[in-house]
């Protein structure tokens, strides 16, 4: 049982890093908290494997600290810390029955025959592994051994923490589903600290209380799903969740009015006050597709958008928009008419984003 | 260039891998084969190229018979799962191959080979080796040498399964611009019915070797003529219940009575399944006639802009596919309500024989 | 998914390989069995004896000797090149330019031919000039390889392992290079003893290659020939003569064609049934319990 923290924690493959560019993981500060189901989610390249690879002890950071309940474990192994992990592909001693598999890391440690029986046997009732006890590792299906191998972190009574990286690649489309469900039973029944690492939303946001979203090094966001959705705290946060992603509309005032491109916005007095305060070139305004309102006629306080392409999605449908040269997106229900050449958009203020130089900035309502 | 294919059989050891599938794909049209795996799509896909030849039925181009001409005689062109290209080649030289073989001039070459290049946004990148690209760079570099040639006829099969979400997005869309302006017929295979609805055109629903439906995509997918079908092409699947008519109400599971409402009241009393996509039921009652049910959540998954949240009790289990993220407790008590003008009832065989009066046409 | 066709066209397509082995296995083998059932005195006169050279050679007690012998032999050689290949594969560096020089030395008796690496220890083993033979003199053992058949015996084993031990080794180096780390860092995990990662990971990734080691082994080792002939001659007495040189004196030396032809078959059939076992042994092991039905 541990409580994971990054203190001032920093990564360079590199032995004499001068610029942000040269570090895998520039320095980050976070708590992750005992109990706690936590996911790493970005795309490849982004720095999460460097990541779960510190965590787990593989690799020793060039700055900062790691913190397993207060202390440092910077230079410890990963057998030292404790951890357990499920790799991206199974792994699974295939010689043994899974039995032996699952009684293997207890017997390594000397622990009694009886009390390695009662743990295998809860272990393998949980994971629903009890009919194969006595079978061959090597003869199991990819999702039964990606349990065993997950079961072999269970049924330690000392682990501090699982670590989970891309456990669901190489699972068949329709046994997914059970095993994430699985996998959200078992961190519910034990109260052991999870992190997770992949590269799908779904797997993320459906796993993890919170996610640490990652692009190019950085944690940009470190919320839970709804957070990441309703209020992403960065453009590529905003991009990255979601399907399709957050729309982001380069703005500017001239002449007293919020224009995109040469369409002026209805945006509100809030938003602005704000944009006049700002010095940056950079200024964006985001705003989802769904909360995106497209109307086939006109509307007061709309602006006039020229229809690029409807998408039906059956029971909905995805609008591709240009908006004074920029395309946008805008998601319609199937019973909302739709507009063929022509739209009105009306942005809702609450769920307008403003993003000074990609990150956001809260614009105070009054 | 119209492709046909009349009555095709194809087994194996006696055992039939593909049975009875007639098919007729339009000149410049794209054809989506959807089906789960092992439903035949490779297997067809395989015929339609002239890779093998089936064991009955005829394969007709512009209606000429090429049943027994071999792929090396036909102008096909084909995209994997995986990302196959000349390890040892440079992207250009990658992409100009096909031309190569076919023996076209130089400067023709170059030509096309930089004009598929700037098509497919790889233009940058044609000095480089494969393995020095992303993987989502390499599958267009496969589509180059794919769409280079001019093909009769391009086949992908899933070619987007090894790419993350936001790429398979972003290559659905592009696909769909680049096949609107090219003239010839594409067949592309996925498991996925999000797949097969973002990319347009026309959907031919597989299931164990056989053909269940055909149809503009939006059609299939809004008036499915079985339940077999309403279940491949919905994710996730349509949810089923299990009713009985009689009189002016239905009972669902001998248990929960319903009054019939305008729509469905001229079904005959019988046992019907009935069928509701996810996406219809909904968290607030939006008419009268809505049917309410109260259950508890199993289990909410989100993904990034939309939440499945899985219900169950003792009779029933529902899935329900929410726009937003909305958190869930499981074992926590939700009331849901399922539109009855959006129900679709299927005899007991799985025929259908109600479709909502709105389906598809907002 | 399974998309054979069956077309028996196909067939024609093996027709050059059957051809093949036809003139490079088959039709020799044939001309040694017509051997074997008859006496030939001349290239006109011959006569049919049945089984009859087929009992001799197995009644023969000089080869049923030579034939333990060879058994004696090839079990001792692999039972000493197994484990010890396994141990140096174990040992070579991983990686960086080590790793390719310990693999370009320990290759390196492989490359030597075979009466050359007779002769080598021939002059290796001599009391007046070769380093070994002289060094053990030194040392005050009467080291001599004409006269003691156990000095015989246990040089010849010596050579056989120095000149094959390093097949087994790049085997199983090979097969060691191909297990993932991940295997090893589930190990550490799970804080397996160095023995557990031997005995659980790393042995049986490595199977499937020591089946083909031990059978390459054995088939090679029954058939020992040029090494011992050139370094012992077979001596001292008939201590160090294996199955191939009784062979080659009896169809050679005493130009007997029918019992050695039978000898030949005999010889064929024995290694065909020890790799048989062998290999059927070996796979029994992998097999899950409940596939047995048991």
């Amino acid at each position: 049982m541990a409580e994971i923290t990054l203190k001032g924690l920093a990564h360079s493959y590199l032995p004499d890093p001068q610029s942000p560019e040269d570090y895998a993981i520039r320095e980050m500060d976070h708590v992750w908290h005992q109990g706690g189901a936590f996911a790493l989610l970005g795309p490849s390249g982004c720095g999460k494997s460097t990541l779960l690879n510190i965590i787990s002890g593989l690799l020793e950071p060039s700055g900062g600290e790691v913190l397993f309940d207060g202390e440092k474990v910077n230079s410890l192994s990963p057998e030292a810390r404790n951890i357990a992990q499920v790799f991206q592909f199974p792994v699974v001693y295939d010689t043994m029955t899974v039995y032996d598999n699952l009684a293997f890391p207890l017997r390594n440690v000397g622990t009694a025959a009886g009390r390695v029986h009662e743990r295998v046997m809860e272990v393998a009732e949980v994971l629903e592994l009890t009919p194969q006890l006595k079978r061959k590792a090597k003869n199991l299906t990819a999702d039964e051994k990606q349990k065993v191998s997950m079961g072999r972190g269970l049924v330690r009574e000392d682990v501090s923490a699982i670590l989970f990286d891309e456990p669901l690649t190489v699972i068949d489309p329709q046994l997914k589903w059970k095993l994430r469900r699985k996998l959200k039973e078992i961190h519910r029944r034990f109260n052991i600290t999870m992190v997770y690492v992949t590269h799908d939303q779904l797997e993320a946001s459906t796993f993890a209380d919170k996610i640490a979203v990652m692009y190019e090094g950085q944690v940009v966001q470190f919320g839970t799903p709804r957070e990441l959705f309703e209020a992403p705290n960065h453009t590529f946060v905003g991009y990255f969740i979601g399907s399709p992603g957050m729309n982001f509309l380069p703005v500017a005032m001239e002449g007293g009015r919020v224009m995109c491109g040469e369409a002026p916005l209805v945006v509100g007095e809030a938003f602005e006050k704000a944009l006049q305060a700002t010095s940056s070139e950079n200024v964006k305004l985001g705003i989802r597709p769904e909360f995106v309102e497209a109307h086939a006629t006109e509307v007061k306080g709309a602006t006039e958008a020229e229809v690029v392409d409807i998408q039906d999605l059956g029971t909905y449908a995805i609008l591709s928009l240009r908006l004074g040269g920029i395309l946008l997106k805008a998601r319609l229900d199937e019973d909302e008419p739709r507009p063929r050449v022509r739209a009105w958009l009306r942005f809702p203020v609450g769920r307008l984003g403003l993003y000074v130089d990609e990150f956001r900035v809260e614009v105070p309502h009054e | 260039m119209s492709l046909t294919l009349e009555d095709i059989d194809l087994s194996v050891g006696g055992e039939p891998y593909i049975s009875g599938v007639s098919l007729e794909l339009q000149p410049g049209s794209f054809n989506v084969l959807l089906g789960r795996t092992l439903a035949g799509k490779t297997t067809l896909m395989r015929l339609m190229a002239g890779l093998d030849s089936p064991s009955g039925g005829r394969v007709l181009m512009n209606g000429q018979d090429v049943t027994g001409v071999s792929v090396r005689h036909r102008n096909v062109s084909m995209v994997y799962q995986q990302f196959i290209n000349y390890p040892s080649l440079s992207v250009y030289d990658n992409i100009a191959s096909p031309l190569k073989l076919a023996g076209v001039a130089r400067r023709e070459i170059d030509r096309r080979v930089r004009e598929t290049a700037e098509m497919l946004h790889i233009e940058h990148l044609l000095e480089r080796l494969p393995l020095e690209l992303s993987g989502g760079q390499q599958q267009r570099t496969a589509m180059g040498r794919a769409l280079v040639k001019d093909a009769d006829i391009v086949l992908f099969d899933e070619p987007l399964v090894n790419l993350d979400y936001k790429l398979r997005e972003e290559f659905r869309e592009e696909l769909r611009a680049l096949f609107n302006e090219r003239h010839c017929i594409a067949v592309y295979a996925t498991t996925e019915p999000s797949e097969a609805l973002a990319l347009g055109g026309h959907t031919a629903v597989l299931h164990e070797g056989r053909l269940l439906q055909y149809g503009r995509s939006e059609d299939v997918y809004h008036r499915p003529l079985t339940l077999q079908t309403a279940e491949l092409f919905s994710e996730p699947p349509i949810n089923v219940l299990h009713g009985i008519v009689s009189g002016n109400e239905v009972t669902f599971d001998r248990q929960v009575h319903f009054p019939l409402s305008d729509e469905l009241s001229r079904l005959m009393p019988g046992e019907y399944r009935f069928g509701v996509r996810p996406a219809h039921v909904s968290l607030t009652r939006r008419a009268d006639d809505d049917i309410e049910v109260t259950m508890a959540v199993d289990m909410a998954e989100i993904s990034g802009s939309e939440t499945f949240l899985h219900v169950a009790d003792e009779r029933f289990h529902l899935t329900v596919h929410l726009e937003g993220v909305h958190e869930f407790e499981p074992g926590q008590t939700v009331t849901l309500y399922i539109p009855a003008h959006k129900v679709y009832a299927f005899d007991r065989q799985g025929a259908v024989v109600h479709i909502p009066v709105h389906a598809g046409r907002a | 998914m399974n998309n054979k066709v069956y077309n028996n066209r196909a067939w024609w397509l093996i027709l050059p390989m059957l051809l093949l082995v036809a003139f490079s296995a088959i039709i020799p083998l044939m001309t040694v069995v017509n051997y074997s059932v008859q006496d030939v005195f001349d290239a006109h006169t011959r006569f049919f004896t049945g089984t009859e050279w087929f009992r001799e050679t197995l009644n023969d007690p000089t080869l049923q000797m030579a034939l333990l012998r060879q058994f004696a032999f090839s079990f001792t050689v692999l039972a000493i090149e197994v484990p010890l290949g396994i141990g140096i594969a174990l040992l070579m560096p991983k990686r960086g330019w080590q790793a390719s020089a310990v693999l370009i030395l320990v290759t390196m008796p492989l490359l030597i031919p075979w009466n050359v690496v007779g002769s080598i220890w021939q002059i290796f083993t001599r009391g007046d000039i070769g380093l070994m033979g002289w060094s053990l003199r030194e040392l005050g053992y009467g080291y001599n390889i004409t006269r003691s058949a156990t000095d015989a015996w246990g040089t010849i084993v010596l050579m056989d392992v120095w000149h094959w031990t390093p097949l087994i080794a790049l085997l199983s180096y090979s097969g060691l290079r191909s297990i993932p780390d991940a295997y090893y860092q589930a190990a550490r995990i799970d804080r397996a003893s160095q023995w557990a990662v031997f005995r659980y990971i790393q042995l049986p990734k490595l199977t499937n290659v020591l089946v083909i080691g031990v059978l390459l082994r054995f088939m090679h080792s029954f058939m020992i020939y040029a090494e011992p002939f050139v370094l012992t001659g077979g001596g001292p007495g008939s201590s160090t003569t294996f199955l191939s040189q009784s062979l080659t004196t009896m169809a050679i030396g005493q130009q007997d064609l029918g019992p050695s032809a039978a000898f030949s078959i005999i010889y064929f059939l024995i290694i065909l049934l020890v790799c048989w076992v062998f290999y059927t042994a070996i796979m029994n092991l992998q097999k899950d319990k409940q596939e047995r039905g048991v």
